[in-house]
């Protein structure tokens, strides 16, 4: 048993393990300090078998070596000093010590746990979901006003790098929040932001832990925001690169926020690219070169030429096309979606700063909308739900508007994360979108979708797929044993009743070896099984409530038209 | 003083026009002129001087009388809120005329439902109005006497009470006297009780003291809420009536007393008149006057340094010379962020680096998170009610899946700072581990095995059926010829059957159940023995060659006794008559019911097990000197079965957990196999001798090689029920065991000469075919001696017969 010199934490050694009597969380938090779970639980915990918290005595005396721990000692001086000056009303010394107030920095902290930038990159999405988390946050009490307003600049300045970069890649409308999908260097980030509304906050948190990592984490994500704007010389902070600045300020600063405020507002509506080191020239690409590969190679780079190419596109996706949003739409959500695939998007002046064009534009090539109806309607330009834009972008071209005009019933939005694997179960919707991406014509596809029954009956087929295939398997037989002679059905059914033969040999003698399965195999192989059918079960279940679902809508339907 | 000098008649004149108003009581009006101007005399400060006072009071009543003539109303209004301009002007003086209006407490109700609409809502502003002015004055500042004047004014309408006329009456009275004496004029001087809250006097029926020290009984309030209700739908002042707790009764405010608090309410003046925004007058110029405001001499101090500053400023000099104080730190100038991987440099990645898990992403949502996900995906009432029902860990999804028609319609998630606290807590309180992930193929866990084909020959197929018995067929057995098939059972006969055409060919009733039949290995006797009861028989089938047999009752026959006559446990009785033409040759009676009956290879010996305690389990029998004895002296747990070794003088005793070995010339144990199962029920030897099989009914079989060691080689957990029977063939290498579940298992049981090579095991055919009867299912199964087949018999009461 071993005193920490500081008499902050006490530690118990044993086997290399210390359980922690006070766990300095804060100092864990920022560190990433994390337990560990003892080989031997029993050994290390003297006989007990009580949950209880393991660390490594390595990972304790690291951080005692950490010389934040001063500055929190300071700071915590500071804050006695503080409260006694209250206590005597001593107003002089308060102002002196407030001016004195120590303070700290966590650069050497974020340096040390991520050594190299691509580290930190890969760690990058807790740090943005907290971020866009407390940037929603009222300020009202919950944590320092502060730290809300930085959040929001971080916020803020990582959507515009995207926006510049054009690195978003998929775009999910959960019942949490919005969930976004960017490749920054090669790394996929994956965020989630709420809808916006105020929390209502629980009673069962401790904000004081969330602070704390928002504390490190807005740390972390203004210098991968310095570095990434660096790296596309931009300019950090980000500038707007409209001239008319000076023009906007006058004209809508008054009536929005104070310059301070409005600046940040303006960046945030995402409307206008910021300003980069070096004026940019359009083309400066570098075109990589194309090595030549060998011939088994071929198809695979074929393949990623393709995937390229289609990335690419995805890049120039609204590319040419004119939004403008409705006020009854998420704002910066859309927006954010429109301005990285290339789109221009403008709202009404009323809504939000930043607003580029009026809704009398002519040049507006879709509208959305999100209201059964609209009054005034122009005739050339779509009116179309949100969903068509996040669907269009996890598609990655654009979707035939007609499923989403105004009050039809939109189809399921999938989510684009899910990537089916063999034998998983695939929504007819996304088979459908698989085949548009495939180039197979809308017409055709629509056409199924017109005579209902028949592409009922393919998927009947493909669900018990496997009688077909036998089907299929025996029909050339049948074949065969016809050109040869007069159909004799004795020789036919010699085939068959051999093929079964064969097939059930083979059962059983699967069957008697996994008879002779050691124990510990035979488990393992149960518990594999057991997964594989579970999963077939799930995938059968989902298969069938999607046929029942569609019986019953065509009974409806069928209803209708006899009504009518 | 110029201030206070203007004030006086206004006030005066407030009060005074005030009991004037009400053109009844115009008779009155000088007394009360009197009256009042005393009351405003009390206004003044005690400074004054008495002549003074007399002074003002002539002019006074001058202006009184004015009015009264007049009686014109701007001139009165003017005067009414002088009293109040005077308040606000100047504060060294007692100034807010304190408006003790209250309004009844349970009018506050029905106030909606006025006749008159633009007026109701008018009088309740009023009246809520009044409750806040008096709210914000100051309780103790002096009551003006405009309540008196409403008093006043009831007292002339309302006189249809007589307590109530008389109360409001007193205070008309009183004044007179009291003035003279009374110097302060704070107090309402119709009730003395002075400024308490008067609910004191709930329980009273007066409500206070007049000055002569008398009880001021309270009116008699006879409106009820029916009352009150008509008078608000009737009177058409109601809105302007309000409460006076103090005197108890109630108000009638006048137009200008309206209009006074709408302007106070509007935060304005209480005299129309009086301008607020007069052109300022500065006290100093701010041009230099030749003379100085005072021309007072500057003090000595002004010229001689604070010693109190000097002591000041050498504490704060020590202080920083000694560093307690330290300077301002300089502000920081470096900017927040900056490129904090500038230089990265491999070094910096360390070994902690190396050993960091780094936290599992968030799990990707899919399809059934969606706000719209496809109608697959939503959960169906069943699903819903059984994931309500799960406790929170449980559940597979965190949610229930919800569609929304559109992306409007969508509600925040009112869980999302939960959860991402919880991923806070997860990633700084969980322990991390890698975990390797079992990434098998399941057919690489299959072992390889010979192929059953190539292990052929072995029965496969069901060929015949002997049907007959009427109970279950406990006990079967082969003749060493494989001819003849001899089955007991528990409807109390034995039958011999033809193999190969399953005829029954004889029927031998016994005394009881067939216990245990074994047939004599030697195929120079014909002889059967089965155990039915306490007893085990030995029968001459009289099948095959009559030689044979006859050889048989030969050799029994020729027994001679003994001489002298052993005592024996058991009885060896020789059949005779009837017993004897159905082929009953010798029945030994034993003193317990006998379990099982097995023969010794070379067909003299052979062994009893009873179902006992004792020593006396276990009985070795010589058929040919018809003598029994008892191995053991000891006994060592329940005796299961017994088996002899096939080639040499080796018995095998399986009791419930161990198979004990003894060597029956040396008359010792020689090893004791331990089976890892709870119960033995059946026990063979392989014909080699060295390797024995145990099945037992907590569904094992257990293969022991005695070469190897005393534990099983290996444990074989095929039948899912309890096994009944094991047997190896005789020539082939295979062993067969049948079990409850109605299902024989034939496996490959190759034995090899060689030393170093350990038995294989197969299982090459699981035959089926036994109907599973009151849960007993194949009760004993037995090869054929020379050819593949296995026969077995059942609690269906059949034998069947695999090839």
């Amino acid at each position: 048993m071993t005193h920490c010199q500081n008499s902050f934490m006490h530690i118990y050694v044993n086997y290399g393990l210390t359980c922690c009597i006070f766990t300095p969380r804060r100092l864990c938090i920022l560190k990433g300090i994390y337990p560990h779970e003892p080989k031997h639980k029993k050994k290390v915990n003297k006989g007990s078998t009580a949950p209880r918290t393991f660390y490594l005595v390595k990972d304790i005396r690291f951080l005692l070596h950490e010389p934040i721990v001063n500055k929190f000692r300071e700071y915590k001086v500071f804050v006695r000093k503080l409260r006694k000056a209250y206590g005597k009303a001593e107003w002089s010394t308060v102002q002196h010590l407030r001016e004195n107030k120590p303070g700290y920095k966590l650069d050497h902290i974020v340096k040390e746990r991520y050594p190299t930038f691509i580290d930190a990159l890969r760690d990058l999405d807790d740090a943005l979901c907290m971020c866009f988390l407390f940037s929603t946050f009222a300020r009202t009490g919950k944590c320092h006003v502060q730290t809300i307003q930085l959040c929001r600049r971080l916020t803020v300045e990582w959507m515009n790098y995207i926006v510049t970069s054009r690195s978003l890649r998929k775009v999910f409308l959960s019942i949490r929040g919005i969930y976004y999908q960017a490749e920054v260097l090669g790394q996929p980030i994956t965020w989630l932001i709420p809808y916006q509304f105020a929390h209502d906050h629980p009673t069962d948190v401790d904000y004081r832990v969330m602070a704390t990592f928002t504390e490190f984490y807005t740390t972390l994500l203004g210098f991968i925001n310095f570095r990434l704007y660096q790296n596309l010389n931009l300019v950090y902070p980000p500038k707007l690169e409209s001239p008319t600045e000076e023009l906007m300020t006058s004209e809508y600063g008054e009536d929005y926020a104070m310059g301070s405020e409005s600046y940040l507002e303006r960046l945030s509506s995402l409307s206008a690219s910021i300003t980069h080191v070096i004026p940019s020239k359009e083309d400066d690409e570098v075109q990589l070169d194309e090595f030549p590969t060998e011939g088994e190679d071929a198809n695979q780079t074929e393949l990623r030429e393709k995937e390229k190419q289609q990335a690419e596109a995805q890049l120039k996706l609204f590319e040419g096309l004119k939004f403008f949003l409705n006020r009854e739409v998420p704002r910066e959500s859309l927006a954010f979606v429109i301005r990285c695939f290339g789109g221009l998007v403008s709202w009404d002046r009323s809504l939000c700063i930043g607003a580029t064009y009026e809704v009398t534009d002519e040049t507006i090539t879709h509208q959305i909308v999100d209201r059964p109806n609209v009054d005034k309607q122009y005739l050339n330009r779509y009116y179309i739900q949100p969903q068509w834009i996040y669907d269009s972008v996890n598609a990655r071209l654009l979707l035939p508007v007609e499923d989403y005009f105004l009050g039809v019933t939109l189809p399921p939005h999938l989510s684009p994360f899910v990537e089916e694997k063999e034998g998983d179960y695939i929504p007819p919707e996304k088979l459908k979108i698989m085949a548009l991406q495939r180039g197979e014509k809308p017409d055709e596809l629509n056409k199924e979708d017109s005579d209902d029954e028949s592409s009922s009956e393919e998927e009947a087929i493909d669900t018990d797929g496997n009688e077909a295939q036998e089907k299929n398997r025996r029909q050339p037989v049948h074949k065969e044993v016809n050109v040869k002679k007069l159909p004799v059905k004795v020789t036919a059914g010699k085939v068959r009743v051999q093929k079964v033969n064969v097939n059930q040999e083979k059962a059983e003698e699967k069957r008697l070896a996994i008879m002779m399965m050691k124990k510990r195999e035979k488990y393992l192989y149960d518990k594999i099984m057991f997964g594989k059918k579970r999963k077939v079960r799930e995938v059968n279940k989902l298969a069938a409530k999607r046929k029942a679902h569609e019986e019953t809508m065509k009974a409806i339907k069928k209803k209708k038209k006899s009504q009518k | 003083m110029m201030n206070f000098d203007l004030s006086v008649p206004h006030v005066l004149f407030l009060i005074f026009w005030c009991s004037m108003h009400d053109s009844e009581l115009a008779e009155k009006m000088s007394k009360k002129g009197k009256n009042s101007s005393r009351s405003a005399k009390l206004k003044r400060p005690i400074t004054d001087t008495q002549a003074e006072e007399d002074e003002k009071f002539a002019c006074f009543s001058e202006e009184t009388s004015h009015v009264d003539e007049d009686s014109d109303l701007s001139d009165s209004e003017e005067s009414v809120f002088s009293g109040l301009e005077d308040s606000g002007s100047d504060s060294d003086e007692e100034s807010f005329p304190e408006l003790k209006l209250e309004l009844d407490s349970g009018e506050g109700s029905s106030r909606e439902d006025e006749p008159d609409g633009s007026s109701g809502g008018e009088g309740e502003k009023v009246k809520k109005d009044l409750k806040k002015s008096k709210k914000k004055l100051q309780p103790k500042s002096q009551t003006l006497s405009l309540k008196k004047v409403a008093n006043e004014e009831k007292e002339g309408e309302n006189g249809n009470l007589e307590h109530h006329s008389k109360t409001a009456q007193q205070p008309i009275s009183v004044p007179k006297d009291e003035y003279e004496q009374d110097t302060s004029d704070e107090e309402d001087i119709r009730n003395t009780v002075g400024n308490i809250p008067m609910e004191w006097y709930k329980d009273y029926p007066h409500i206070g003291y007049d000055l002569n020290g008398k009880k001021i009984f309270k009116p008699i309030r006879n409106k009820d809420e029916l009352d009150e209700f008509l008078d608000k739908m009737e009177s058409p002042d109601y809105w302007r009536t309000v409460h006076d707790k103090v005197i108890g009764s109630d108000i009638k405010l006048t137009d200008e007393q309206v209009q006074l608090v709408h302007r106070l309410q509007k935060g304005q003046f209480g005299d129309v008149n009086f301008n607020q925004y007069e052109p300022a007058v500065d006290f100093f110029t701010h041009e230099t006057m030749i003379h100085p405001v005072t021309n007072r001499p500057e003090d000595k101090r002004s010229f001689i340094p604070s010693l109190i500053e000097k002591e000041k400023v050498s504490k704060l000099v020590h202080a920083i010379k000694m560093g307690w104080i330290k300077p301002r730190r300089p502000k920081e100038t470096a900017p927040q962020y900056y490129d904090l991987w500038a230089k990265e440099d491999s070094s910096a990645i360390l070994g902690r680096h190396k050993m960091h898990v780094p936290a599992p992403k968030m799990k990707l949502p899919g399809h059934e998170e969606s706000y719209n996900p496809p109608p697959e995906y939503l959960f169906s009432e069943e699903e819903k009610l059984a994931w309500e029902q799960q406790e929170p860990e449980e559940r597979k999804l965190k949610f229930i899946p919800q569609k929304f028609s559109s992306l409007r319609t969508v509600p925040g998630f009112s869980r999302f700072i939960q959860d991402r606290f919880e991923r806070c807590l997860d990633l700084y309180l969980c322990p991390r581990q890698r975990k390797m992930r079992v990434n098998v193929d399941p057919e690489d866990l299959i072992p390889k095995l010979p192929k059953p084909k190539d292990l052929q020959p072995f029965p496969t197929t069901l060929s015949l059926v002997y049907r007959g018995h009427t109970n279950l067929v406990r006990c079967i057995s082969m003749s060493p010829s494989g001819q003849w098939l001899a089955s007991g059972c528990d409807d109390c006969t034995v039958k011999l059957w033809e193999v190969s055409t399953a005829r029954c060919l004889k029927t031998i009733k016994v005394e009881g159940a067939v216990k245990s039949i074994a047939w004599n290995p030697n195929p120079a006797f014909s002889l059967l023995a089965f155990s039915v009861e306490q007893s085990v028989i030995l029968l001459n089938p009289f099948l095959g060659d009559k030689i044979v047999s006859n050889a048989t009752d030969l050799l029994i026959s020729s027994y001679v006794e003994p001489e002298e006559e052993k005592s024996q446990s058991v009885k060896w009785v020789s059949s005779e008559g009837e017993e004897f033409n159905q082929g009953f040759r010798i029945t030994i009676r034993h003193p317990k019911h006998v379990k099982q009956v097995t023969w010794h290879g070379k067909g003299d010996y052979f062994a009893s097990v009873l179902l006992d305690n004792g020593n006396m389990q276990v009985l070795i029998h010589q058929l040919s000197k018809r003598r029994s004895q008892c191995p053991f002296n000891k006994a060592k747990g329940l005796v299961q079965c017994v088996s002899f070794h096939p080639l040499r003088p080796f018995f095998f005793v399986a009791t419930q957990r161990y198979v004990r070995v003894y060597n029956l010339i040396k008359q010792e144990l020689t090893k004791k196999l331990v089976a890892s199962c709870k119960w033995i029920s059946s026990m063979d030897i392989h014909p080699g001798g060295d390797n024995i099989i145990c099945g037992s009914y907590d569904s094992k079989l257990t293969w022991f090689d005695l070469d190897l060691s005393t534990k099983p080689y290996k444990v074989l957990r095929h039948h899912k029920k309890a096994l009944r029977g094991v047997a190896f063939h005789k020539h082939y290498p295979l062993f067969a065991s049948s079990s409850d579940d109605g299902s024989i298992i034939v496996c490959h049981g190759m034995v090899y000469n060689d030393l170093l090579q350990n038995p294989l095991i197969v299982p090459v055919k699981v035959l089926k075919g036994h109907e599973i009867t009151r849960d007993l299912g194949v009760l004993d199964v037995l090869f054929h001696p020379t050819q593949p087949w296995v026969f077995s018999s059942g609690a269906d009461s059949t034998i069947r017969l695999y090839t």
